[in-house]
């Protein structure tokens, strides 16, 4: 077994893609957007709730790999109670993580993304929800991958 | 991995040509299953576009002099060397364009408005990749008043006639445009017969040969197909070229695409007059060295024998439909009664994309996604995309038992 590809599918990634705990659609969403990836068919809608700048709850609807689904239950995890700037600012880290495969140690679970890294035509499974993320609180109502 | 010499056929030999087979990917041998996005290489192709740099290269239809003379004479014979490949009548029906996506578009362009009239139609079907099909949406949404049609698929993954024929009988087509072998399914359609139906209906009718021309013998005569197009790369030829074969009569009564050098005849600061075809539609410098690559694979191919690659590749797919359905949670997409190398799938543990990256860690490359064919995905409950095999004259019934045993690995770890 290569030792990259378990880096990938490691426990963390199989886990949250397999067994979600934010995969829902909230239905008083004060931001949402839709992100896609066009080449390989990727989507995930995020769904945030926000108490004036502060997201209160944030969950994820979705189809795609295990790379770009676990990402985005992760994001929900991470994001809920963040400062809408909080929130832009910990996108801008993961997705540099992402391409770059650097900074994993000080991501917490995050750091399971950075393996994408290892696989360039991976990475952009890994930020499509954060792209989407962003565009949500730039009440944007789409985004894409490219 | 080699199958040595089975029914005449010699792959071991054939994939000597090709040097970059011989190849390990992380220390497993190179299995490669995406020949349908773009084919490798073989040496005789690298040889001639070296040759054509190292020995008789200058610009083409310009120089007075020797060795733009020679150029120009070899890059007529490429030209030649397509007609003959296609059985056209003459050379002149022979378009270089950029790829088959250009060639596509100049007959949107300079036939769908230079000669197509307000209130007419261009049927397309769901199984058209892309580049049949956004060229036909711009040129619909260019204001002249052309609509478009679509030409259902069956759930089998066929073309169908019925549709078809429903279409045609409304008296507007102008044009039929369709695939000659989905890129996705598999599926060859029946072209002469779609031919028939278009020209009895008053449509001209137009193939893409992206997919086709690679895995059987095209006459275009016998198809009676008023345009055709392919490309180089996926061909075992270069990129950058593609072909674009046009019935004479259309190509005289059609204005140019592009504007520039070599598609004039004469040129005052107030305007100009056209050249005749095929130079009409062949604006600037054309692909030079590309066109020696280009008629290097076409005599590489016809040397196997298409008919032998033909064979050779009936012989895969069967193979692979022996085996494929055998690996549990594998579905594969259309159940077309004549089809090419070309499969497309899905395994119920993974992702297509999780599946492409954990057969790679194999040394297997196979496509991941929707093969630049959206449409077709929705219409067969696949959104999210699917995995895609696609063979060569060099793939190997080792190579399919590789890919069948990667995806049994890729079920237990995924699971």
């Amino acid at each position: 077994m290569s030792a990259a590809l378990d880096t990938l599918y490691a426990a963390p990634i199989r886990e949250h893609a397999r067994n979600p705990r934010h995969r829902a659609r909230l239905e008083c969403a004060d931001a949402t957007a839709r992100g896609d990836n066009p080449l390989c068919g990727d989507r995930v809608e995020i769904f945030l709730t926000l108490d004036g700048a502060r997201i209160v709850q944030a969950s994820f609807l979705g189809r795609g790999c295990d790379v770009s689904q676990a990402s985005a239950d992760l994001l929900a995890e991470a994001v809920r109670g963040l400062d809408a700037a909080d929130a832009r600012a910990l996108s801008a880290r993961v997705r540099q993580m992402a391409r770059s495969g650097e900074g994993a140690d000080a991501m917490g679970a995050l750091g399971a993304l950075a393996a994408a890294a290892r696989f360039p035509s991976r990475v952009k499974c890994a930020t499509l929800p954060w792209v989407t993320l962003e565009a949500a609180l730039d009440g944007a109502r789409e985004a894409s991958s490219e | 991995m080699m199958d040595g010499i089975a029914h005449g056929y010699d792959v071991a030999r054939i994939r000597q040509d090709f040097p970059i087979l011989s190849q390990g990917v992380r220390g497993r041998p190179l299995v490669f299953l995406d020949s349908g996005a773009s084919a490798q290489k073989p040496r005789q192709v690298m040889d001639a576009m070296r040759a054509c740099m190292e020995t008789a290269y200058a610009n083409v239809h310009r120089g007075a002099y020797h060795l733009s003379e020679l150029a120009t004479e070899n890059h007529e014979a490429a030209r030649e060397a397509v007609r003959r490949f296609l059985n056209a009548a003459r050379a002149e029906e022979i378009v270089f364009a950029g790829s088959s996506t250009n060639a596509i578009n100049l007959v949107a362009h300079s036939f769908g408005r230079g000669v197509l009239k307000a209130g007419q139609r261009v049927l397309v079907s769901e199984m058209e990749h892309h580049a049949n099909l956004i060229p036909w949406h711009m040129l619909r949404d260019s204001g002249l008043g052309i609509g478009m049609g679509v030409i259902r698929v069956t759930d089998a993954g066929e073309l169908d006639l019925d549709s078809l024929r429903a279409e045609l009988a409304k008296g507007d087509v102008g044009l039929v445009a369709v695939t000659h072998m989905s890129n996705v399914l598999g599926t060859v359609t029946p072209a002469a017969a779609i031919a028939r139906m278009a020209h009895e209906a008053g449509a001209r009718v137009l193939f893409d040969g992206s997919q086709a021309a690679v895995h059987r013998r095209v006459d275009v005569q016998a198809l009676d197909a008023d345009f055709y197009v392919f490309t180089g790369h996926k061909l075992y030829g270069p990129t950058g070229i593609g072909v674009l074969y046009a019935k004479h009569e259309l190509l005289k009564a059609m204005p140019p695409f592009l504007g520039g050098g070599d598609m004039i005849n004469t040129v005052t600061m107030d305007g100009f007059t056209w050249a005749e075809p095929p130079l009409r539609f062949e604006a600037g410098t054309p692909p030079i060295i590309e066109a020696q690559g280009l008629k290097a694979a076409v005599e590489y191919v016809e040397a196997i024998g298409m008919e032998a690659i033909e064979a050779h590749e009936r012989r895969l797919v069967e193979h692979a439909m022996r085996v494929l359905p055998e690996v549990e949670g594998l579905s594969i997409l259309g159940a077309a009664q004549d089809r090419g190398g070309v499969f497309s799938f899905a395994l119920d543990a993974a992702h297509p994309h999780d599946l492409s990256t954990f057969l790679d860690s194999r040394g297997i490359c196979i496509r991941a996604g929707r093969h630049c064919a959206e449409p077709l995905h929705a219409r067969l409950g696949h959104e999210g995309g699917s995995a895609r095999a696609s063979f060569g004259l060099y793939t190997t019934e080792g190579e399919v038992d590789a890919l069948a045993g990667a995806l049994r690995e890729a079920r237990r770890f995924f699971a």
